[in-house]
């Protein structure tokens, strides 16, 4: 790997404040992220795959600098020198995009921010048109007001006004998960458009594993706020190392492949993030837990260049 | 042997001012005892709104219906509400997409099971308690007695959903209406609800009428399937046989804008357009405006339903009609 990261993730840990006692000081902690570490390249789609609470939504607030991480370091590189420029499209657009201003205002925002309102109304109106015309929003639309359009039009605007200020790199938070399916394919093919033809580099979060599979060149699957695999999308999605990963993936539903009367299980419960399980987080529901598994575990190298797996047992073991 | 459910050319409008939007534009639909029956459609195709109506659970005077909906016998949109009291929770159980609406919020779990368990049986309380942890055991919930005493803010959305299967099942029911029961649930969570609920229906002789705009849980789990659009039934037939050979353009192009089925990065192939405005249904079919098939006909007249030779599959597309009858 040549190119420098485009970002630099470093033992990043986040931990909300939680219960109070008579003081109203914090005597519980809410522990979102437990130390992630991540590159992104310049030009690639990293996908994030977990459940709800793995803290993938805490890894984007971070990111986007909603959240200021309680330990950690992220560093931004910007392609053209400086630091790199960041925007986000987030998973409903009903409530992301301001009801009350039309939508070239919307768009158009971003830059009245970053440009510290130096352009006219004219300019930005030209600016908005121009993003709105790169998301296929016909620019005779630009007056009206975002309940005039269906859902997959709003998230193309959220996706305009993502696009105006010249970004690095866009977060994609589930940016498909309120969209019905034929309008999910044409967000989809929209997003792979605009890369291709602007090299935008894309953080894409999404608890959807056909959606994170057919976008990523590489994959991290989260855990109770660690990154548990990561990999090229083949290694992580074909050869599964990490426990977790294998029922992860067993447990997506997929077309035509009728399911087996197994028993159901009644453990099926995340781990609570109040107090963290000593050693690997994922014991308690591992069906290979054993010896060594009460050790904290750091994401290890396994069999491929690019697969790290936080796992002893699987990243030792050859496949 | 007479159907669980039949639905027979429903049509159902809501009026608003100067208009009225169209729901359900002749639906039919049957469900058979024992089976698993899968609704599959994107928002507004009226998927929900069918699974309201087999309940009767819309307010009164509030729409206009045509049609009829026949359950156990009896004709669900002319009876008394009494019967009506009667065949819900009891005959007919439901449970909805968001456990957490479904339960109220202030009173802790034991206590709301006990009072749904003695409206339907006359047990003492103690009984309809020991009932309730029966109840919960069955449904592979390992901690019973501890689950009762929780609010149900203090539960998983799995365990939740798990307590109100556990109630549809109290009373025996004939069929049991999912509305999209796991959609906000987690996969691995997901896949326990689902292979419990067919684990119990099959246990106790139930049916499922099964709501989902997940067309690969569809496939999954259920017998058959009705695919809606617009609020009609565009196709129907047994569901391997569906997502194997799709016939109506809207299932087609529904499973070929999966990620599943392209490669990395490939083009998807959307449907083009958006759904139709059901206050301004057009005339004719009301995919034409998005279907790559379409022609003059599809315009002004709505299709007719073709069926396979087996007659078990239909479709309802003139497109689909010309194919039959030129081989």
């Amino acid at each position: 790997m040549s190119t420098p990261p485009i970002l630099t993730l470093r033992g990043l840990e986040v931990r909300f404040p939680a219960g109070a006692d008579w003081l109203g000081r914090a005597n519980e902690h809410v522990h979102a992220l437990n130390g992630v570490d991540l590159d992104i390249r310049p030009g690639e789609t990293l996908g994030v795959v977990g459940e709800s609470g793995c803290g993938k939504t805490t890894l984007a607030m971070v990111l986007i600098g909603l959240v200021r991480p309680t330990s950690g370091t992220m560093e931004r590189n910007g392609a053209r020198g400086g630091s790199a420029n960041m925007q986000i499209v987030f998973q409903d657009p009903q409530s992301s995009l301001d009801p009350r201003l039309p939508v070239w205002r919307v768009i158009a925002e971003p830059l009245h921010v970053q440009q510290r309102g130096r352009l006219s109304r004219a300019e930005l109106k030209r600016a908005a048109g121009a993003a709105a015309a790169q998301v296929e929003i016909p620019p005779d639309c630009l007056d009206r007001y975002p309940h005039e359009f269906s859902g997959g039009q709003r998230q193309r605007i959220a996706i305009a006004r993502a696009l105006i200020s010249e970004p690095d790199i866009i977060l994609l938070d589930e940016p498909t998960s309120a969209l019905d399916i034929s309008v999910q394919a044409q967000i989809l093919n929209l997003l792979n458009d605009l890369q291709r033809r602007r090299g935008l580099t894309y953080i894409l979060i999404s608890h959807n594993v056909s959606v994170v599979r057919h976008m990523s060149d590489r994959v991290a699957v989260m855990y109770l706020g660690q990154i548990v695999e990561l990999g090229t999308c083949d290694e992580v999605l074909k050869t599964p190392r990490h426990p977790y990963t294998r029922l992860l993936l067993e447990s997506v539903p997929q077309l035509g492949v009728p399911v087996g009367f197994d028993a159901v299980s009644s453990s099926t419960e995340l781990p609570s993030n109040r107090r963290l399980p000593r050693g690997c987080f994922f014991r308690d529901r591992c069906p290979l837990a054993r010896e060594g598994c009460e050790r904290p575990q750091a994401l290890l190298t396994a069999t491929g260049p690019e697969h790290r797996v936080r796992c002893h047992v699987q990243a030792l073991s050859q496949p | 042997m007479a159907s669980l459910l039949s639905i027979e050319d429903l049509t159902l409008e809501f009026p608003i001012y100067q208009g009225s939007v169209r729901a359900l534009n002749g639906v039919t639909l049957r469900v058979e005892p024992r089976e698993i029956v899968g609704i599959v459609g994107e928002s507004g195709s009226g998927k929900s709104v069918t699974a309201m109506m087999v309940m009767r659970l819309l307010v009164e005077g509030s729409y206009r219906v045509r049609g009829s909906v026949t359950l156990l016998g009896r004709d669900v949109l002319r009876a008394p509400e009494a019967a009506m009291l009667e065949l819900r929770g009891s005959q007919v159980a439901m449970i909805f997409q968001e456990p957490m609406t479904a339960l109220n919020p202030t009173r802790r779990v034991g206590g709301q099971m006990v009072e749904v368990i003695r409206l339907h049986r006359r047990l003492s309380r103690a009984r309809a308690r020991a009932e309730a942890v029966a109840l919960l055991r069955d449904m592979h919930v390992a901690d019973p007695e501890r689950i009762l005493g929780n609010y149900p803010f203090e539960l998983s959305g799995g365990m939740r959903q798990r307590v109100l299967l556990a109630l549809a099942f109290s009373c025996q029911p004939k069929l049991l209406i999912a509305d999209e029961p796991t959609t906000a649930l987690d996969v691995t969570v997901q896949r326990q609800v689902l292979l419990l609920m067919r684990e119990k229906a099959r246990e106790k002789n139930a049916a499922i009428l099964f709501i989902t705009h997940d067309m690969a849980v569809v496939s999954q789990f259920c017998d058959r399937v009705y695919v809606m659009y617009a609020g009609g039934v565009v196709e129907d037939g047994p569901t391997a046989e569906v997502m194997a050979n799709p016939r109506h353009p809207y299932t087609r192009g529904l499973l070929a804008a999966l990620p599943d089925r392209t490669g990395s990065r490939g083009q998807l192939e959307a449907i083009r357009g958006s759904v139709p405005d059901l206050t301004r249904l057009p005339e004719g079919c009301a995919f034409a405006a998005r279907c790559p098939l379409a022609r003059e006909a599809c315009r002004q007249r709505p299709p007719s339903v073709v069926t396979d030779p087996a007659g078990r599959h239909r479709a309802a597309c003139w497109a689909v009609q010309e194919e039959v009858q030129t081989p």
